[in-house]
């Protein structure tokens, strides 16, 4: 193995093999998010959930796919032709882009990624925000009024939310000193007679409160799911898809779900360090526990009004996110001296 | 140090395959059977009378300008946070300079309800 990836042309086939076992490891995650969502939510409901294809329902997904793959997906009359194909593309292609630079914890000192870039966050949330071209270009393509209405609220709640989404994860870069999520994870504590690494929650509880309201704003989930606001918008900006070009936009959402939770994990819950666990398990553990607290938040937590969701951006989530700023800053050097 | 985009390069070329053969198959798959009521928007079952463009809020208008300005500021955070622990009081009180003037800004806009949705 050392031997091969020594090689030169032997590199790049290992770095093309590692590239298609990661989309395929985020795919099949993908694809059971999605039933455990509908499972717990099931639960939450007090109704069983899928339970009939396979053993716990394990296979309804591959048995959706299958069925969406074969449905007829037209292209209604009167769209910008050009734009309606490339939306969902971007909203895919966007999502599969940010998990380049996540590293994943296998074993102790043994981690997973495709790039190691010092500027790892940052990307993601250039990635990340590609998303608004989706979502917008998607209502706006579809010749549909409630299209319409539902991809400008949500671009509008996206780059709002994206402000305070930023600012919350900069105390987290000012105690560490590094973008790349490798370092973060690994950041190192000398407190007493521990020495190791901490979740960095414990020392910005601010900025991981911030960093959950505003990714749940990031990732359109309820109670902030107003662009697919049903009652109201039909489908939002999902209207006028169906087939596989309704299966990118959907799958975009589910990629994203995994990110952020993954990114809360490594970011303020020390990623794969977890007292004696096994460090991939560690990880895992808390990428579940995260995406179960978003289905949770969806099932007990009704929608917020359009108004009071871009008060919350604007005027709670931001100037609170400056001030943790401002006060880690003065700690910081205070403490330093 | 440029060396560690390249698999990123790689990733982004592997990704558009997969997006290109999604799309075709899209295209492939599933039968194909327009008519007229098919294609037409779904707006709840009404017949739609009115084209789907028409002047918009201005309010959408003025949350991407806002956003343009706090978003590009706030990009600035970053190379700071990460070398803030070296500059000590000197790039903090400078920080603060900064963060004051866009802080100004900022309440500026909401005395003046830039940042009220109704």
């Amino acid at each position: 193995m050392t031997a091969l990836y020594n090689d030169p042309v032997g590199h790049w086939v290992v770095v093309t093999v590692a590239i298609a076992v990661l989309l395929f490891v985020v795919l099949t995650a993908t694809a059971y998010t999605v039933w455990f969502e509908r499972v717990a939510l099931g639960r939450i409901q007090r109704r069983p959930g899928p339970n009939r294809v396979g053993p716990f329902g394990l296979m309804q997904l591959a048995a959706d796919g299958v069925k969406l793959a074969f449905k007829e997906s037209f292209i209604p009359a009167k769209t910008d032709k050009v734009l309606y194909v490339i939306a969902p593309t971007i909203a895919v292609a966007a999502a599969f882009l940010s998990w380049a630079v996540i590293p994943i914890g296998l074993w102790y000192n043994v981690q997973y990624w495709i790039a190691d870039i010092n500027i790892g966050v940052l990307l993601i949330f250039a990635f990340s925000s590609l998303n608004v071209y989706a979502i917008l270009l998607g209502g706006y393509s579809s010749n549909n009024k409630y299209s319409l209405l539902g991809g400008l609220r949500s671009a509008a709640q996206l780059i709002s939310y994206e402000i305070a989404l930023g600012l919350s994860l900069v105390p987290t870069f000012m105690i560490v000193g590094s973008l790349r999520l490798r370092d973060i994870v690994d950041y190192t504590v000398h407190w007493g007679p521990y020495t190791g690494p901490i979740p960095l929650v414990l020392v910005t509880p601010i900025g991981f409160v911030i960093y959950l309201m505003a990714a749940v704003a990031e990732t359109n989930r309820a109670p902030f799911d107003l662009p697919e606001a049903e009652q109201e918008l039909i489908g939002g900006f999902l209207t006028e898809y169906s087939g596989l070009k309704f299966v990118m936009y959907y799958l975009a959402e589910y990629i994203n779900m995994i990110t952020v939770s993954a990114l809360a994990a490594l970011l303020f819950f020390g990623g794969w360090y977890l007292w004696f666990v096994p460090p991939v398990l560690a990880f895992v553990a808390k990428v579940i526990f995260f995406l179960f607290l978003y289905i949770w938040l969806r099932g007990t937590l009704p929608r917020l009004r359009y108004d009071m969701l871009m008060r919350l951006g604007w005027k709670v989530l931001m100037p609170l996110a400056i001030a943790n700023i401002i006060v880690t800053g003065i700690v910081l050097v205070a403490v330093q001296g | 140090m440029l060396e560690s985009y390249v698999p990123l390069l790689i990733f982004v070329l592997i990704v558009l395959g997969l997006i290109g053969a999604l799309v075709t198959l899209s295209f492939v798959l599933g039968p194909n059977k327009p008519h007229k009521s098919k294609l037409a928007p779904y707006e709840s079952g009404i017949v739609t009378d009115t084209p789907a463009h028409k002047r918009l809020s201005v309010r959408f208008y003025l949350t991407a300008m806002l956003f343009i300005i706090f978003d590009v500021e706030s990009v600035f955070f970053y190379p700071w946070a990460v070398i803030m622990r070296q500059l000590k009081w000197f790039g903090l009180i400078e920080m603060f300079v900064f963060m004051g003037i866009l802080l100004i800004a900022l309440a500026h806009i909401w005395r003046k309800g830039g940042l009220d949705w109704d």
